[in-house]
């Protein structure tokens, strides 16, 4: 409908402005409708109340790993020994394909909190349960492609890119955190 | 203008149409009608009291939660009737709701949290049944919406337990209701005066807790009035507005013609 | 389509596609400046636009809604719910699709009453008509799916109501009945194909409608007076003149939409759709939406399960008739005065038939709806084929240009 009415010549101008006006008018109504069905597609609010989770940390004992479910993601949370500690805090940075100091991945040194997505392609690491390989590194190995990643979770061998994410989280009272 | 006026009374006369048989196909199947009230939200510009839905959410948890559910409502929502979400989540913990089995794979409980929703005060049907005489007491959430005249019927309900008339014969453990279909209700009289203690100060007749509680599930089945009318609002003008401005192109297009 | 000089452009992008795609030249030829019209076409003739934005508009919300909704037994309802409170603009979503349903069956029904008045069915549109009857079936077959989707008392019953129908088929009923559930009755299995034909139905919808307006462009739009034009005088183009003038109806029918979707939004729903559907217990009055109405009323008024059954089929496939049971040589009611009160009649009596489905089919309503009923197809039988035969029309005008007698004088009263 963007063609212009029989000219007549009289009363022109007046007329094209409420064509005009009537037809962007109805554009922008069209424009203003298709939000609702855009934003339909957004996470709906039920899913977003899903998007902090609390964590007792009480049953975890010194050099125990545990994975929990956060926005339908696993979430390695490992109660670190001093020596895994210290391994951790003394690499060199220059060591690092991505290189992060251990102090800038914890907020209270015992407690390591990252998710559990290998930054390569995807696969969930191992090194959580008993009996898994840990990798060269003393952390965790994913064993699709063959990353390895240290005792703070940063890649020290292998294709993955990326330290492993540490999520937003909070220490609510000293044995609980929140993620999210 | 007269053809035009020709379909709008068409539209009229399909709207009068659809209103005559939509209003009768509920008339047919109800109970007596219940009285009209003046509720906050009705009309074009209704909105929700929010002291009302306050003092409606305490009858229904200190009255009603302990037969009958809310399912659909989730402890956040109750932000929106004017708690802080730190006032929402200390009553989302008055609830218990279904945790995660232990390590031996029985099942456990916890407290409820925000993102939960009102847990069924019954584990199942029969378990309502069994506590209640053999009637099962409905879900509340659409209460409004699932009922003849609606929030009308609710409080007609509410208020309209009385004595039954002399030659009606009340079935034994049924209470004569005058506005429940068939003037028999298993339910007895739920409310009483000052059975909930208002933390307004507002005085907890029958008629004010029925009044509160039935403002309080209207917002439970149409937690989206307030938005749906400011919105509609928006919409009628634009297109009243729109609309106008079609007829005045239409009118400057076909007067070239030579009609 | 509509034949003519090919059309230049001066944009050279459009030049391009239409040499490949002559989709631009196509569309001037549906509904733009090539596409000549009668122009004296009332706005009886606006509701075809208005069917269209229904088409759209519950195609548009139905896909977004589908994105949410879980066709299975035991999550419809919830995830309506869901839907309601959860989705962001869920409920805009909903009641728009809800209500939509109502708007596109108001305007087929009068879309199908113009028809009727003006004889738009009459040589050589019978095949249109049919089309649009196919079109109305499809429809109802759409709407009906649609209602049992979200698993309400009243779609689990409705739906229980009208599968059971087929099984009054002699022979072959029951099992049909039995393979149409994929059970035993209504449950999960017949709530899952419903879905999936609710969904597909609109896209054949969308076909035949372009079919039907195809058949419309072969010899272009009848009119109120029901002469053919015959002469460049008596046309003028589609666009922009009925553009324009059918702009303001869409205007007002989605103002009719948005008061309902906003402000009453379910005040042509029934109450009992609001209780999760339960086998163990059936409502006092099933019933279906207002549109459906009259047939309900109809199939009920026949005391045979059978018979009602045929009378309820052939209350729809009695319009398949209409070009042939109408014997009048003149189209338009305008001109035909004895024909114009019995449509009157006629659509009072279609109203009369809603107002009985309504009621339960006891006492009063009941034999209200047998005389209603009989007199539905004394209509296309009797009134049709006779009230053509019989009735002085008036005389016709010479043309469309010129409302004129062909002695000369002028037409009395030939507008209305």
């Amino acid at each position: 409908m963007a063609t212009t009415a029989p000219d007549t010549g009289e009363g022109g101008t007046r007329r094209d402005f409420i064509f005009v006006a009537a037809t962007s008018a109805a554009a922008v109504g069209a424009g203003l409708a298709v939000w609702p069905f855009v934003n339909s597609m957004n996470p709906s609010k039920d899913v977003l109340a899903e998007a902090t989770l609390e964590v007792d940390l009480s049953p975890i004992e010194e050099g125990q790993r545990i994975t929990v479910l956060w926005r339908k993601k696993p979430v390695f949370i490992d109660h670190r020994a001093p020596n895994k500690i210290a391994e951790a805090q003394n690499t060199a940075l220059s060591d690092l394909k991505d290189p992060q100091a251990d102090a800038d991945r914890v907020q209270r040194p015992e407690w390591l909190v990252m998710v559990g997505i290998c930054t390569h392609l995807g696969c969930i690491p191992q090194g959580q349960r008993v009996g898994e390989r840990l990798g060269d590194f003393g952390g965790w190995f994913c064993p699709c492609h063959g990353s390895h990643y240290d005792t703070s979770g940063r890649i020290r061998k292998g294709p993955a890119p990326t330290n492993l994410e540490v999520p937003p989280y909070s220490f609510v009272n000293d044995t609980t955190i929140q993620l999210g | 203008m007269t053809k035009f006026t020709n379909v709008l009374s068409a539209a009229a006369v399909s709207l009068a149409l659809a209103t005559g048989l939509g209003g009768t196909a509920q008339a047919a199947g109800g109970g007596p009608q219940p009285p009209m009230h003046e509720w906050s939200f009705n009309g074009l510009f209704g909105t929700f009291d929010r002291s009302a839905l306050q003092r409606g959410y305490r009858v229904y948890k200190e009255v009603c939660a302990a037969c009958h559910g809310l399912k659909y409502i989730a402890f956040r929502n109750l932000v929106d009737i004017g708690f802080t979400e730190a006032e929402a989540k200390a009553l989302a913990e008055e609830f218990e709701v279904a945790g995660d089995p232990d390590e031996f794979g029985d099942p456990t409980t916890r407290t409820a949290k925000l993102s939960d929703t009102f847990p069924d005060p019954f584990p199942n049907p029969q378990a309502a049944r069994a506590a209640n005489g053999g009637a099962l007491p409905p879900d509340l959430t659409l209460m409004t919406k699932a009922r003849e005249y609606g929030p009308d019927y609710l409080r007609g309900l509410l208020i309209g337990y009385t004595d039954a008339p002399a030659d009606f014969e009340l079935a034994p453990g049924m209470n004569y209701n005058a506005y429940f279909s068939g003037h028999q209700i298993a339910m007895a009289p739920p409310l009483s005066d000052d059975l909930v203690e208002y933390g307004d100060g507002t005085e907890a007749t029958v008629e004010q807790m029925a009044e509160d509680v039935t403002t309080f599930l209207h917002w439970a089945a149409n937690p989206e009035l307030e938005r749906r009318h400011q919105l509609g609002f928006q919409v009628m003008i634009f297109l009243i507005l729109l609309t106008g401005l079609f007829w005045v192109v239409k009118q400057r297009v076909w007067r070239k013609l030579d009609h | 389509m509509a034949g003519g000089p090919a059309r230049q452009y001066n944009n050279r992008l459009i030049r391009w596609v239409e040499y490949r795609l002559p989709i631009f030249s196509a569309v001037e030829a549906t509904i733009g400046r090539d596409m000549p019209t009668p122009k004296n076409l009332n706005y009886w003739w606006s509701l075809g636009s208005v069917l269209f934005l229904a088409l759209i508009i519950q195609i548009a919300t139905g896909i977004f809604l589908a994105m949410h909704y879980v066709p299975n037994g035991a999550m419809a309802f919830d995830s309506v719910e869901q839907i309601m409170r959860n989705v962001n603009y869920g409920w805009l979503l909903r009641y728009v699709h809800s209500n939509s349903a109502s708007l596109f069956f108001a305007a087929v029904y009068i879309h199908i009453l113009r028809g009727m008045y003006y004889g738009s069915y009459k040589a050589p549109r019978e095949l249109l008509w049919i089309i649009g009857v196919v079109i109305l079936v499809l429809m109802m077959a759409t709407a009906f799916m649609g209602y049992v989707l979200p698993w309400g008392q009243m779609s689990f019953w409705a739906a229980t109501v009208i599968t059971n129908l087929f099984s009054a088929i002699p022979w072959v009923g029951e099992s049909l009945t039995t393979w149409l559930w994929g059970g035993f009755a209504v449950d999960s299995p017949t709530l899952q194909r419903f879905f999936s034909l609710h969904y597909l139905l609109p896209f054949v919808i969308l076909g035949v409608s372009l079919m039907h307006v195809w058949a419309l462009h072969v010899h272009g739009s009848s009119n109120p007076v029901g002469i053919s034009a015959r002469s460049k005088q008596d046309t003028i183009p589609y666009h922009p003149y009925y553009t324009s003038k059918y702009m303001s109806v869409i205007g007002i029918a989605l103002i009719i939409l948005a008061f309902l979707v906003f402000y009453e939004p379910n005040f042509l729903a029934h109450a009992d759709q609001f209780k999760p559907a339960d086998p163990l217990q059936t409502p006092p009055n099933i019933v279906p939406e207002w549109y459906f109405l009259p047939f309900y009323a109809i199939l009920r008024s026949i005391p045979d399960k059978l018979g009602g059954v045929i009378m309820f089929g052939g209350s729809i496939a009695i319009l398949f008739l209409v070009p042939w049971l109408d014997t009048s040589r003149v189209r338009s009611a305008r001109f035909r005065p004895t024909y114009r009160y019995f449509f009157w009649i006629f659509v009072l009596n279609v109203i009369l038939l809603g107002w009985v489905g309504a009621q339960p089919p006891e006492g009063a309503a009941l034999v209200i709806g047998r005389l209603a009923t009989a007199y539905y197809f004394a209509h296309f039988l009797i009134v049709l084929p006779f009230v053509g035969w019989f009735e002085r029309p008036r005389p016709l005008p010479e043309s469309i240009s010129k409302p004129v007698l062909k002695s000369g004088t002028p037409a009395a009263e030939a507008a209305e």
